[in-house]
């Protein structure tokens, strides 16, 4: 598209958009519309739920049902949204270190709770807006504002981190594979349960600049180098993976979705047993 | 019969970020002195999609052309 249909999900009153030129934010922007106009979604009837950063400026441009929240404490607020209507599609939309920094006490426990939220992580391995400190996924030896000798500590594996806290669904794309972050973001909000999509992106401006990526198009193609996809990496050695990044559905299980099982709590409370 | 394709650019909404020009498989699209993504070679494309769903900025749409 973007077609009339994928316009009119987005406030076209504010575009262009605020992110730099070739900012991978909104390419998920636009799987992200892409896959709710497939679902076939009603804006009335979708929330979209943002912390700080530059991933959370999404919320402002997707014309449905939008809350621009606190750092880190967007899925806190999606929870609220979700079990006062759980009739509603939630999406949360979150950057790397909005969600595992800030905001990982919510996000490991929104996972076990296994509520029924859409969880679109974008992973820039930096805090871009803020001046490109060392987020906790920056790669160990990578050049970040705070680390100018190179990243000492290991980073942060989003996927595992979920997949270990119990989400229901996870899965990892990149920006330079646009279709299989649609299809993804489709089968996320599809999913009944936490599910975790977790797109890497780059930020050329403050990460890139100073990792041999300074073009948008150099980490385009670094992301389509380095993606592996889950069914050959599970076949390869763990010393070859170093340094790939491995792409596809990792979790896709069914569990008791928490909103159903606190309406039961209720209508227990209100029999009275 | 090969299909013909019409590809729309919002030069309001580009940025010039070259995106397109790098994943275009026929080098249809190029950059304007203006900075701005323009296709020069029209005739070449084959509707893969790929500009318009890497295109941050949305600007780009590419048509059928019946």
């Amino acid at each position: 598209m973007p077609g009339t249909e994928v316009l009119s999900w987005l406030r076209t009153r504010f575009m262009p958009h605020i992110w730099c030129p070739g900012c991978g934010h909104g390419v998920i922007m636009h799987a992200l519309v892409r896959a709710l106009v497939n679902l076939g979604k009603d804006r009335a009837q979708t929330v979209v739920a943002s912390g700080i950063g530059c991933s959370s400026r999404m919320a402002g441009y997707i014309n449905a049902c939008t809350v621009h929240s606190t750092h880190g404490r967007s899925l806190a607020f999606a929870t609220g949204i979700k079990l006062h209507k759980p009739e509603l599609t939630v999406v949360d939309v979150m950057g790397d270190g909005d969600c595992s920094a800030i905001g990982g006490n919510h996000f490991i426990h929104a996972c076990r709770r296994n509520i029924d939220i859409t969880a679109i992580i974008m992973n820039n391995n930096i805090y871009g807006m803020t001046g490109g400190q060392a987020s906790p996924t920056t790669p160990v030896g990578a050049w970040a504002s705070t680390t100018p000798y190179g990243a000492v500590d290991p980073s942060f594996d989003l996927c595992k981190l979920a997949e270990g806290a119990g989400a229901s669904y996870v899965a990892r794309t990149t920006i330079a594979n646009p279709k299989q972050a649609e299809n993804c973001i489709m089968n996320a909000i599809r999913k009944k349960g936490f599910s975790v999509v977790e797109v890497v992106t780059h930020c050329h401006t403050q990460f890139g600049r100073k990792n041999n990526r300074r073009q948008p198009i150099d980490n385009y193609n670094f992301f389509k180098e380095a993606t592996v996809p889950l069914a050959k990496a599970n076949e390869m050695k763990p010393e070859e993976l170093v340094g790939k990044l491995v792409c596809g559905e990792f979790v896709n299980k069914d569990v008791p979705e928490y909103t159903e099982q606190y309406g039961k709590v209720i209508e227990a409370a209100r029999r009275g047993c | 019969m090969t299909k013909k394709y019409e590809v729309g650019i919002n030069s309001a909404w580009c940025k010039g970020c070259s995106l397109c020009i790098g994943v275009c498989p026929k080098n249809v699209l190029e950059l304007s002195e203006r900075v701005k993504a323009v296709p020069a070679r029209v005739s070449d494309c084959v509707g893969c999609r790929q500009c318009e769903n890497i295109c941050p900025d949305l600007a780009i749409t590419i048509k059928e052309v019946e």
